[in-house]
């Protein structure tokens, strides 16, 4: 019988065999530096994290349902299209027809998880491969778009609605140079994290649960505690925290919790890892399938409204090809295409990954080109690096 | 009679495991041998060292193979020598034809343009040889697993094969099918060919094998010549766990209670075709603390019988009456069916009972989340301990219930579907042939685990294709013969011969 690697392997063996999620952080962290000394520090500059941030939100937010989808082990092709449609919805209804915003922003998100429901009904229902009926949806939206605003470009949003994204919070407790509210916050979300991680190895411990080697786990807090207030301290020497940042934030650990520590997050993975095993546990799978594109639907729609928020205006090419980004970083995220496995954090760095490269080549004047090779390359070597170290494993 | 095969002190290592520790193996020429042991034993990775699968260099030991010694670098190589191995899992293609499958890559082509007409020759002759009427154009999917399984050894022959290994080649047939497999084996042997045959099945191995090898533990056991001594199957049984088995069955005091789950009238039928019907009237009583067997040959209807009953998963136009502790239970879908107190295990572990990438603790509390969660949240702690407890009481041999159950022998991953359904704590099991593909010792423990639920008072109704077992086990046994019921015997006065005659005789 094979014996685990408990202690006797030692750290060594230990970083082998969870390359994967400390590789995925580290590759982060090595294209960041990357990235700062070849744009000269412009990278790392207050004003363009803040960008980072703004850009790349919609890309998080969506990647966020499309990890519980492709958990699931389908695949939604669709949500750039729906993105564009959305956005196209919020212009009609608050430059057309002038709706309050508190109006219309209930109302797209309710669009966008009709859209994933009327999809998720063929899917779950009637097993159509989710990658038909999405391919479907995306001409279907793509053309709703075009037709929404006539093909034109439609804009400006009101100010309100423009805070959605390009808003940040004021800093309530200090003057705002240094932002102290951020500052703090930051302080905070370190003090969360390590106390969750000491909460959860003590937990472990009590258990006899393997867990990494203390030095790793300090270590690890150590480097993402010095990460998080480096980029929070640049954000304070700007304009503080974007509104949207906070969105992604919360959500981010909303769903975190929600598949990992939920019966419904355990379900969808139970879905994922095998269907006939979890139907005949009592599972109700079709319904669960449903509800992650009704779910995808929404967090496209909001996804939508972001990206229409901080251009300023709804132009029938918003979405375009922006499935394939959200679909890459769940993929670079460590999510598998058979389904069953992948983490929300995975997905957030995955997307943070994609986003740092494209703000970075960006930077560097390096053609789009150029651009969709190296990320092509990317998503490859990621998946490839996986593959690879489940067959060392094995 | 000359040796064809000498394997001697074969040593094989994976990092911090031995799994073949001086294994010695001879086979004769003309003989049908056959390996036993254990899952575990190091059947499987003896034959993967024979073939080519671990290639020459990465074990100890020698391979003597027609008075030379040999080095297969890969399949390829021992193929060529005729060493041909049909494993568990088939190898068929199976939207393909019979033709096109015996000779894939092996094809009746000139310059890559296949010649039809020579190829369905070929196989019109192969196919007799096995005893296949079927048409050489027939796709493989239409076939059942029997007539498959003789595909393979068609496919074999095609290949000059001179050394046959057939790993478990009847776990998944019926005994008809069982029986004429065998009988090919045997008919072959007279043509010269060779075989080795692994099998868990002592009955089979009785019948054909002129020597048996039994490995435990990595090491060579026992070599018993059947010709020149007469091999019982207790003998093997005790070289392969190592101990006297006085009782293969454990005993059991026989107590039945109260009827406690009943079905009545149940019919149903098919879900693609409308017009066939699939069970018939069957009715069905099972008291508390009582194990009723459903004996009946593949294809009897069985499996569609729980499976219809289970939250109505296989099947349409469903109609009937389940009650469960006198009161009438609604079994319309999976959750309902668990909520009414039934729990099915599966005859498909792998693709029905499991998640195989994920690890015990997950699969244990599959079916009943709610019992280690509060408001939806899961209690990591509380799953954890639930499994653990399970592993003790099941003897789940691991090291921890997060070993992913993929990595898991067929016996322990057999108590981690079980471990799953007692969680959900049942009033009726339905167990669906509990013991195929796992090994003497284990199927020994399944069944103490089957005897602590009856003295429970839990009504168990068990499936199984093996006489033996259903004899050994039950209070009562009905006996399924084309979707329906054709006969109920006590077990006192059952017998494999009058179940038989039931089955045939309608």
């Amino acid at each position: 019988m094979n014996q685990p690697n408990a202690t006797g392997g030692g750290i060594a063996a230990y970083l082998l065999k969870h390359m994967r999620e400390y590789g995925l952080l580290f590759a982060l962290i090595a294209i960041m530096v990357f990235f700062q000394i070849v744009t000269e520090g412009v990278l790392l500059r207050p004003v363009n994290i803040t960008n980072l941030f703004l850009q790349n939100s919609y890309i998080i937010i969506m990647a966020l349902g499309m990890l519980l989808v492709i958990v699931a082990g389908h695949i939604d092709l669709s949500v750039g299209s729906v993105m564009g449609f959305v956005g196209a919805l919020a212009a009609v209804m608050l430059v057309e027809w002038s709706l309050p915003v508190a109006v219309a922003i209930p109302l797209c998100l309710l669009a966008g998880a009709a859209i994933g429901a009327a999809q998720g009904y063929f899917v779950a229902f009637w097993r159509i491969p989710s990658f038909i009926v999405t391919l479907a949806g995306m001409l279907v939206f793509r053309g709703l778009s075009l037709w929404l605003l006539e093909g034109q470009s439609v804009g400006p949003f009101p100010k309100s609605f423009q805070a959605l994204s390009n808003g940040f919070i004021p800093d309530l407790i200090g003057s705002g140079k240094p932002n102290i509210l951020a500052l703090a916050a930051g302080v905070i979300a370190v003090g969360v994290l390590v106390w969750m991680g000491l909460k959860t190895r003590a937990r472990n411990a009590q258990y006899g649960i393997e867990d990494e080697p203390a030095a790793f786990f300090w270590a690890r807090n150590a480097i993402i505690a010095a990460a998080l207030m480096f980029v929070i301290w640049k954000l304070a020497g700007f304009r503080g925290l974007p509104n949207v940042l906070i969105s992604m934030v919360v959500l981010t650990v909303i769903y975190a919790f929600l598949t990992e520590r939920t019966t419904l997050g355990r379900r969808i993975y139970a879905l994922g890892g095998n269907e006939k095993a979890s139907k005949l546990s009592g599972i109700k799978t079709e319904r669960l399938a449903f509800l992650t594109f009704v779910n995808m639907g929404l967090l496209a729609a909001l996804g939508g409204l972001v990206f229409a928020a901080r251009l300023n205006t709804a132009t029938p090419k918003a979405g375009f090809g922006v499935e394939l980004d959200v679909i890459a970083a769940v993929f670079i995220g460590g999510a598998s295409m058979s389904g069953g496995s992948g983490k929300i954090v995975g997905a957030v760095v995955g997307a943070f990954i994609m986003g740092v490269m494209n703000n970075g080549m960006s930077i560097l004047g390096i053609g789009i080109d150029y651009q969709q090779v190296i990320k092509g390359l990317v998503l490859l070597a990621a998946v490839f690096f996986d593959v690879y170290n489940k067959r060392k494993q094995g | 009679m000359t040796a064809l095969l000498e394997m001697r002190s074969i040593t094989k290592t994976f990092p911090g495991v031995k799994a073949l520790d001086q294994v010695n193996l001879v086979v004769r020429k003309g003989e049908i041998h056959a390996l036993v042991g254990e899952n575990g034993a190091g059947k499987s990775t003896l034959m993967k060292v024979l073939s080519g699968v671990y290639p020459a260099g990465s074990y100890d030991g020698e391979i003597w193979y027609d008075n030379a010694p040999a080095a297969f670098r890969d399949i390829r190589d021992s193929e060529e020598k005729g060493i041909i191995i049909i494993h568990q899992e088939l190898a068929l293609v199976p939207l393909l034809s019979i033709a096109e499958n015996l000779f894939l890559g092996n094809e009746r082509a000139k310059a890559g343009v296949i010649n039809w007409p020579e190829t369905f020759r070929q196989t019109e002759a192969l196919l007799r040889k096995v005893g296949l009427k079927e048409p050489p154009g027939a796709r493989v999917d239409s076939l059942g697993v029997g007539k498959q399984q003789l595909v393979e050894i068609a496919k074999a022959l095609s290949k000059d094969v001179r050394l046959l290994i057939l790993d478990e080649p009847t776990a998944a047939l019926s005994e008809s099918d069982s029986q004429a497999l065998l009988d090919l084996l045997l008919e072959l042997k007279t043509q010269g060919v060779t075989s080795i045959i692994i099998s868990h099945k002592l009955n089979e191995v009785r019948r054909v094998a002129d020597s048996v090898t039994v490995l435990r533990d990595g090491t060579t056991v026992s070599t018993m010549d059947a010709r020149a001594e007469a091999i019982t199957e207790d003998r093997i049984v005790r070289d392969m766990v190592g101990r006297d088995m006085a009782h293969r069955y454990p005993d059991r005091t026989r107590r039945a209670g109260e009827v406690l789950f009943e079905v009545k009238d149940w019919n149903v039928w098919h879900p693609e075709q409308a017009e066939r019907q699939v069970i018939r009237n069957i009715s069905l009583q099972a008291r508390a603390g009582e194990v009723v067997g459903i004996a009946g040959l593949m294809g009897a209807g069985r499996t569609e019988l729980a499976m219809s009953v289970f939250g109505h998963s296989y099947g349409r136009r469903i109609s009937g009456e389940v009650t469960v502790g006198g009161k009438r239970a609604d079994t319309s879908t999976v959750p309902r069916a668990i909520a009414a107190g039934l729990a099915y295990v599966t005859e498909d572990r792998k693709t029905l009972g499991l998640i195989l990438e994920e690890d015990i603790c997950r699969n244990t509390s599959l079916a009943n989340l709610p019992g280690v969660s509060q408001r939806g949240v899961i209690n990591h702690a509380r799953e954890a301990e639930v499994a653990e407890k399970y592993r003790g009481a099941m003897r789940i041999r691991t090291p921890g219930v997060f070993q992913k159950v993929m990595n898991l022998s067929g016996g322990n991953q057999q108590k981690v579907v079980l471990s799953k359904w007692l969680f959900t704590g049942p009033e009726v099991l339905i167990l669906d042939e509990p013991t195929r593909g796992i090994d003497v010792g284990a199927k020994y423990e399944i069944y103490g685990i089957i005897n602590e639920l009856s003295a429970q008072g839990k009504a168990v109704v068990m499936i199984s294709s093996e006489m033996p077992e259903l004899l050994g086990m039950c209070d009562r046994i009905y006996v399924m013969n084309e979707g329906a019921f054709v006969g109920e015997l006590p077990a006192a006065e059952a017998t494999q011969e009058r179940i038989m005659s039931l089955i045939v005789t309608e």
